[in-house]
């Protein structure tokens, strides 16, 4: 792992402007990704992490836009690039999207053009990004099917997405995503539409080219379970912010910020036998996002006086590499409640 | 025949929730077909889908029944059958009423069914299209007790008013229109629409795996607190196992049309005998970096239209051996009466 991040992200604040207001989706997001490293941002429906992952490709649409931050990206050859910065017509950013970095999304069907074969897609990318020739594309093509783990990749290379599994079309989408080598990878709740032999067959894919092409990844999901088998770090989102950042195994066995111990306590194999503890209500809506702490109306730690006043609290190091935004974290008890799970 | 009347009384539940009291609902040999037609303006049937073959299970009153599977697997489809919201090709859906009476539903004419839809009720995957978003909630729960005819306007507001409270839901929201509410609150409102007949047997397909966790468990500790309160039996429809474990007391696995093991939930966790069952189990992603998952099964499940001759799972199954190839394997007993499992391999002790 090289010193200097592939990825880094410092402050990034994405608004959407709708009749209810500016929303702040994404209200001062900081992370690095480390070269060759896979970090997981978690989170529950409207937490801002698919928000900050398409900020970082340039992806958001109006009403959104991206208002504050930088986002830095660091290519092994090159400058680096300052992508909030970027016109958005800037040939670098059509450099960027595809070449640099590239995206995995979380429908298959919704990602491929029905009109256009696999191969069509394939070839595209090659095509634009390093104006591969016809029969060069489609050499490509086949040896990146093959490398997925499709079978015939000569035959499924001329035939239409509908013709495929859903299984197989993900493969396909990482196919288009990694065809032209990409350093970083975004891949967005890539195994959520999956049955589960399929999902450990696409993770495995992934760690496994990972390791072999050397990008980095940045993992867009809820499910807990895909963090704890696939990445290295974490990052727990909640109304816009991270609250929560760290190893993987450090924050899942003692997670420090309330938040993040109520979705563990939240999850069902965690807590054979037990009674579900729910976090209580429901998330606030982003015009209306509480004083404080913005967890602080469902926190069962929380002080009045104390967390409720003042602008939100910053991430603090509480352990070497694990941070927290939560004020009490070194006062209110953790980690014992959240045992591992019984195996199968 | 007659239609086996009556639908009232409903104060019921005579029967214990001990295996050896009578069950609710006898599966026998259910299969269920689709015609697959060629393309065209005249459609003629070319092929045949075995969506369900030779399903076979009790349900015991109070119990929970989880049915897992992957996608294309039969077991929405054997759901649906037993809610004769379509109708099997064959197989018997014996089904007890509450006044004793066993009744088969699957050959029963739909004219011949309204009196036996209160007492089995379904709450839906997706909680945004499956409430009409021209209806006021109030009118969505209210409407399965209009339509049955067994009760007054009045009486109807009540009950719906009562059944808001019991899924936590503040009655006087009953005037709002579903886009008002969250997700996990228009699943309370599906469960409310589905509880409101105090129906005995509840078929919730892949009922919270639209949801948060955090929103989930909270739906999922609704379903536990109302199955003791109105003594429900659920057939509990997912694919999450993680959700499965926690919520079922016996799982059902299906694998291309069929079940493949069956067994109290403990059992099926820690000591799984199929070999689909077990690769399914090593799979699935635990919330823990020390339990690795593992991929010990490849390839993706076969197509329902085009299925293998023997064992439908032999092509992946990494102890295939002759008999798998040639023959099916009928579900049978294994260890114990309770765990019945479908495979030509002799029994694996427990680890």
């Amino acid at each position: 792992m090289d010193a200097e991040p592939i990825l880094e992200v410092t402050d990034l604040h994405t608004h959407f402007f709708t009749e209810e207001g500016e929303l702040p989706a994404v209200n001062g997001v900081s992370f690095s990704l480390g070269r060759g490293r896979t970090l997981a941002l978690v989170g529950e429906s409207g937490c801002g992490k698919t928000v900050t992952s398409y900020s970082i490709l340039r992806l958001v649409q109006k009403p959104g836009r991206i208002v504050g931050g930088r986002i830095r990206l660091r290519p092994r050859t090159g400058p680096p690039i300052e992508v909030t910065q970027l016109d958005a017509r800037d040939p670098r950013l059509f450099h960027l999207r595809g070449g640099i970095a590239s995206m995995i999304f979380q429908e298959p069907i919704a990602a491929l053009s029905p009109v256009h074969t696999i191969g069509a897609h394939l070839a595209e990318a090659l095509q634009l990004h390093e104006r591969a020739t016809d029969a060069e594309a489609r050499r490509r093509g086949i040896e990146m099917l093959r490398k997925v783990g499709i079978s015939a990749p000569e035959t499924r290379f001329d035939q239409y997405p509908h013709e495929l599994s859903g299984g197989m079309r993900q493969r396909v989408g990482i196919a288009i995503a990694l065809i032209c080598n990409p350093e970083l990878l975004i891949a967005d709740e890539p195994t959520t539409a999956l049955d589960v032999t399929i999902q450990a067959q696409v993770l495995h894919l992934i760690r496994s080219l990972q390791a072999e092409l050397g990008c980095s990844v940045l993992l867009i999901t809820h499910d807990f379970g895909v963090v704890a088998q696939a990445a290295d770090d974490v990052a727990v989102m909640y109304l816009g912010r991270i609250v929560e950042r760290g190893p993987v195994r450090d924050v899942i066995k003692r997670p420090r910020h309330p938040y993040t111990q109520g979705l563990l306590k939240a999850i069902p194999s965690l807590n054979l036998g037990r009674r579900l503890a729910s976090i209580p209500g429901s998330v606030p809506s982003l015009a209306a996002i509480p004083a404080g702490c913005p967890f602080h109306p469902r926190c069962p730690h929380a002080q009045a006086g104390r967390c409720d006043v003042g602008p939100a609290p910053a991430l603090r190091s509480l352990a070497p590499g694990h941070d927290a935004s939560c004020l009490r974290a070194e006062e209110i008890a953790v980690a014992a409640d959240v045992p591992s799970a019984t195996r199968a | 025949m007659k239609p086996p009347l009556p639908v009232q009384p409903r104060d019921h539940r005579e029967g214990g929730t001990g295996p050896e009291s009578a069950p609710l609902l006898s599966v026998r040999r259910l299969s269920k077909q689709f015609p697959i037609h060629s393309r065209g303006f005249v459609k003629r049937v070319i092929g045949t889908v075995q969506a369900v073959d030779d399903v076979s299970f009790d349900l015991r009153p109070g119990e929970t029944l989880g049915l897992v599977g992957e996608s294309g697997s039969g077991k929405t489809t054997t759901a649906r059958c037993i809610l004769r919201a379509i109708t099997p090709s064959a197989g018997e859906i014996r089904f007890r009423t509450p006044d004793g009476r066993v009744t088969d539903l699957a050959t029963l004419p739909d004219a011949m069914l309204k009196p036996f839809r209160p007492h089995l009720q379904m709450v839906f995957q997706d909680p945004f299209s499956s409430l009409n978003p021209r209806m006021q909630v109030g009118q969505i729960v209210g409407e399965p007790l209009l339509l049955q005819r067994s009760a007054s306007r009045r009486e109807i507001d009540d009950r719906v008013a009562e059944m808001f409270r019991k899924v936590g839901l503040k009655p006087e929201h009953r005037t709002r229109y579903p886009h008002a509410f969250s997700g996990g609150q228009r699943q309370r409102i599906g469960i409310a629409r589905a509880l409101i007949m105090r129906p005995s047997l509840v078929v919730a397909d892949e009922a919270v795996s639209a949801l948060d966790v955090s929103v989930q468990a909270q739906i999922l500790n609704l379903l536990k607190d109302l199955q003791a309160d109105y003594s429900l039996t659920y057939l509990f429809v997912a694919h999450n196992l993680d959700v499965v474990r926690h919520f079922c007391d016996r799982v059902a696995v299906m694998y291309a049309g069929r079940i493949v093991e069956l067994a109290p939930t403990n059992r099926l966790f820690t000591s799984p005998q199929h070999p689909y069952t077990k690769s399914l189990l090593a799979a699935v992603p635990w919330p823990d970096p020390d339990q690795p998952m593992q991929l010990s099964v490849s390839g993706e499940s076969v197509d329902p239209s085009r299925l293998p001759p023997g064992c439908a799972f032999h092509p992946r199954c990494p102890a295939c051996f002759d008999p798998c190839r040639a023959q099916r394997p009928e579900l049978a007993a294994r260890g114990s009466a309770a765990h019945q499992v479908a495979c030509h391999l002799p029994e694996v002790p427990p680890a």
